[in-house]
């Protein structure tokens, strides 16, 4: 009998194999090639002319632009997907569906339009643009509106981290450790954060790959000056459109390695723990 | 601000928990909501119509609107499909089947969501360009992908790929092969079970990753623009229209496409919502029978 059910959960050796390299061959071509495309490319110079565009001013004023703008819009998403995540897990309210799409919305927003809507707020023909000309306060083609667009663009990927995370964890380790007597801070700092540090870990780290990578709502509101307001992404695409390849894909290549450390550190929270991040994903791991 | 909170419409109401902070963290919320989301959002709708709706059909309906939105919605229907079936191949490999770099193949999924877009743009046109590594051996056949609707569809299909394998291979793997294996033992062969059996039981899952990935398809730029040609009428996508009417300072005609294509994208989440609750419920069902 166990013969029978041994044959009936599979295929054919041949048809396995044959699916196998079917999808080897799909993820090769549309994966692996480009991935390869970038680091070979950026080499295409030598080691000499891939340094020198990583180090030439532009570059580094794009890098140290890149790494403010995080540095601003993850701790800013960090601290609204926690507190709108402890508002909506755990506690019941009419329409909180209606809060969690609200939330997700970003994610369906075409990155372009993410731009367009602050610069018909705040350009100079936008809503406060006369209001902020007078004070002489730039928004739009300057730092704040790089800001701006990059909050909204990653603003869900803690909250949607950590919801389902929160609601399934409950209340009542926290219902116990105030019964006991803990202030409502400590309980949240002692009880609930410890349980939902890796789901955290996990947001922010999808959070920021990207903040730095964004490029549609970006370019939108930046203006484009060189040394100014160009983060990589966009530093990029200015070298392409000069036809400088080999800096263009100079400057990709260490957009690309962020990308792989992201990828590591990601699967490397979901091997070890993956039991206290959003169930859904790691099911997977668990088959196993 | 003060005022904003004495009016709020949650005076003593403790969202059913004795936690503490409830009004706190959901005043804090709605207010970082409206200023982030819907504030924005709002300002779009109310510009598109800003000078009525003649103008707005006079931009929003034009031939090169239209053409763009039938470039970016096909595109990205097109890329969908493709998703659709190799996605889901590579789904079950992954969940199905063991064999060496299995592991780091299954991380290498998300590549298309953690690698910056203009990334992924300016690797695939080095690919796909008439001299590039790919499209060399193209273009003696005739075959030109890159600066045409062709390349548009390559890179959203390499957008799409995570949202179709994602959705599917936690379902396929709750699955379990308990009713493959019924179906065996009644006689059905390996491709019956496939399509009277496994099927039907992931299909709310494979349209929710296929709809997930068609509606990131259609709002895409970054990866898009360097490999389209960003030809008027051809290979112009609605996105990029948008950029060239911001560049010409005409805001109403950039918030009146952006309309169309918001109205398109929450629909589409409406649909994505229905859908997932579908799923959810086809799951449940499958564990308890």
């Amino acid at each position: 009998m166990s013969s029978v059910f041994q044959s009936a959960g599979s295929e054919m050796p041949w048809v396995r194999r044959g699916l196998i390299a079917l999808a080897l061959a799909f993820l090769a071509l549309v994966l692996l090639l480009p991935l390869a495309a970038v680091f070979v490319e950026a080499l295409r110079g030598g080691f000499g002319a891939y340094f020198e565009a990583l180090l030439e001013p532009d570059a580094l004023a794009a890098l140290r632009l890149t790494l403010t703008v995080a540095a601003i819009a993850v701790p800013l998403n960090l601290v609204a997907g926690v507190v709108g995540a402890w508002a909506i897990a755990k506690f019941e309210f009419p329409g909180k569906q209606w809060l969690i799409t609200l939330i997700d919305l970003p994610f369906s927003v075409s990155p372009v339009i993410s731009g367009l809507i602050y610069v018909l707020l705040y350009g100079a023909h936008g809503w406060f643009g006369p209001w902020l000309a007078e004070r002489d306060i730039e928004i739009i083609f300057a730092v704040p509106g790089i800001v701006l667009a990059t909050t909204f663009v990653t603003f869900p990927f803690v909250a949607r981290e950590l919801i389902p995370l929160m609601h399934e964890q409950g209340r009542e380790a926290e219902e116990v450790a105030l019964s006991l007597g803990a202030s409502g801070w400590r309980t949240f700092t002692r009880v609930t954060l410890p349980n939902i540090r890796w789901a955290l870990l996990y947001g922010v780290l999808l959070c920021n790959a990207r903040a730095m990578g964004e490029f549609g709502a970006v370019s939108v509101v930046s203006g484009h000056i060189r040394g100014e307001t160009n983060t990589l992404p966009l530093h990029v695409e200015i070298l392409y459109n000069e036809y400088n390849f080999v800096a263009a894909f100079a400057v990709a290549s260490l957009l690309a390695l962020l990308a792989l450390l992201t990828l590591a550190l990601k699967a490397v929270l979901e091997w070890r723990h993956g039991d206290q991040l959003a169930a859904g994903r790691v099911a997977l791991d668990r088959a196993d | 601000m003060a005022e904003l909170a004495a009016s709020a419409p949650l005076p003593a109401y403790h969202g059913g928990s004795v936690l503490p902070g409830f009004r706190r963290s959901m005043l804090f919320t709605l207010v970082y909501l409206g200023v982030i989301v819907m504030l924005p959002l709002a300002a779009v709708l109310v510009r598109g119509f800003d000078e009525g709706l003649g103008h707005f059909a006079k931009v929003a309906l034009s031939d090169r609107a239209l053409a763009a939105y039938k470039l970016s919605f096909g595109a990205a229907a097109v890329a969908a499909l493709i998703n659709a079936v190799f996605g889901l191949l590579v789904a079950w490999v992954l969940v199905r089947y063991r064999f060496p770099a299995r592991r780091l193949l299954d991380a290498l999924v998300d590549l298309p969501i953690a690698l910056p877009t203009a990334v992924a743009g300016i690797a695939l046109t080095a690919i796909y360009a008439g001299n590039g590594w790919v499209g060399q051996w193209l273009e003696p056949l005739g075959i030109k992908i890159a600066f045409t609707p062709t390349g548009v569809v390559i890179a959203l299909v390499f957008i799409g790929l995570p949202f179709v394998v994602r959705t599917v291979e936690p379902v396929l793997a709750d699955l379990g092969k308990a009713q493959e294996e019924v179906a065996a033992t009644l006689g059905a062969g390996r491709w019956m079970t496939f399509r009277r059996v496994l099927l039907p039981a992931i299909a709310p899952a494979l349209l929710t990753g296929v709809a997930l990935a068609f509606a990131r398809g259609v709002g895409e730029y970054g990866s898009v623009i360097f490999i389209a040609g960003n030809m008027p009428y051809t290979s112009e996508i609605a996105p990029l229209l948008i950029v060239i009417q911001l560049e010409q300072y005409d805001y109403v005609g950039a918030a009146a496409i952006a309309v169309v294509m918001l109205s398109v994208s929450f629909t589409l989440l409406l649909a994505i919502n229905l859908l997932q609750g579908w799923s959810r419920r086809r799951m449940g069902m499958g564990a308890r029978a």
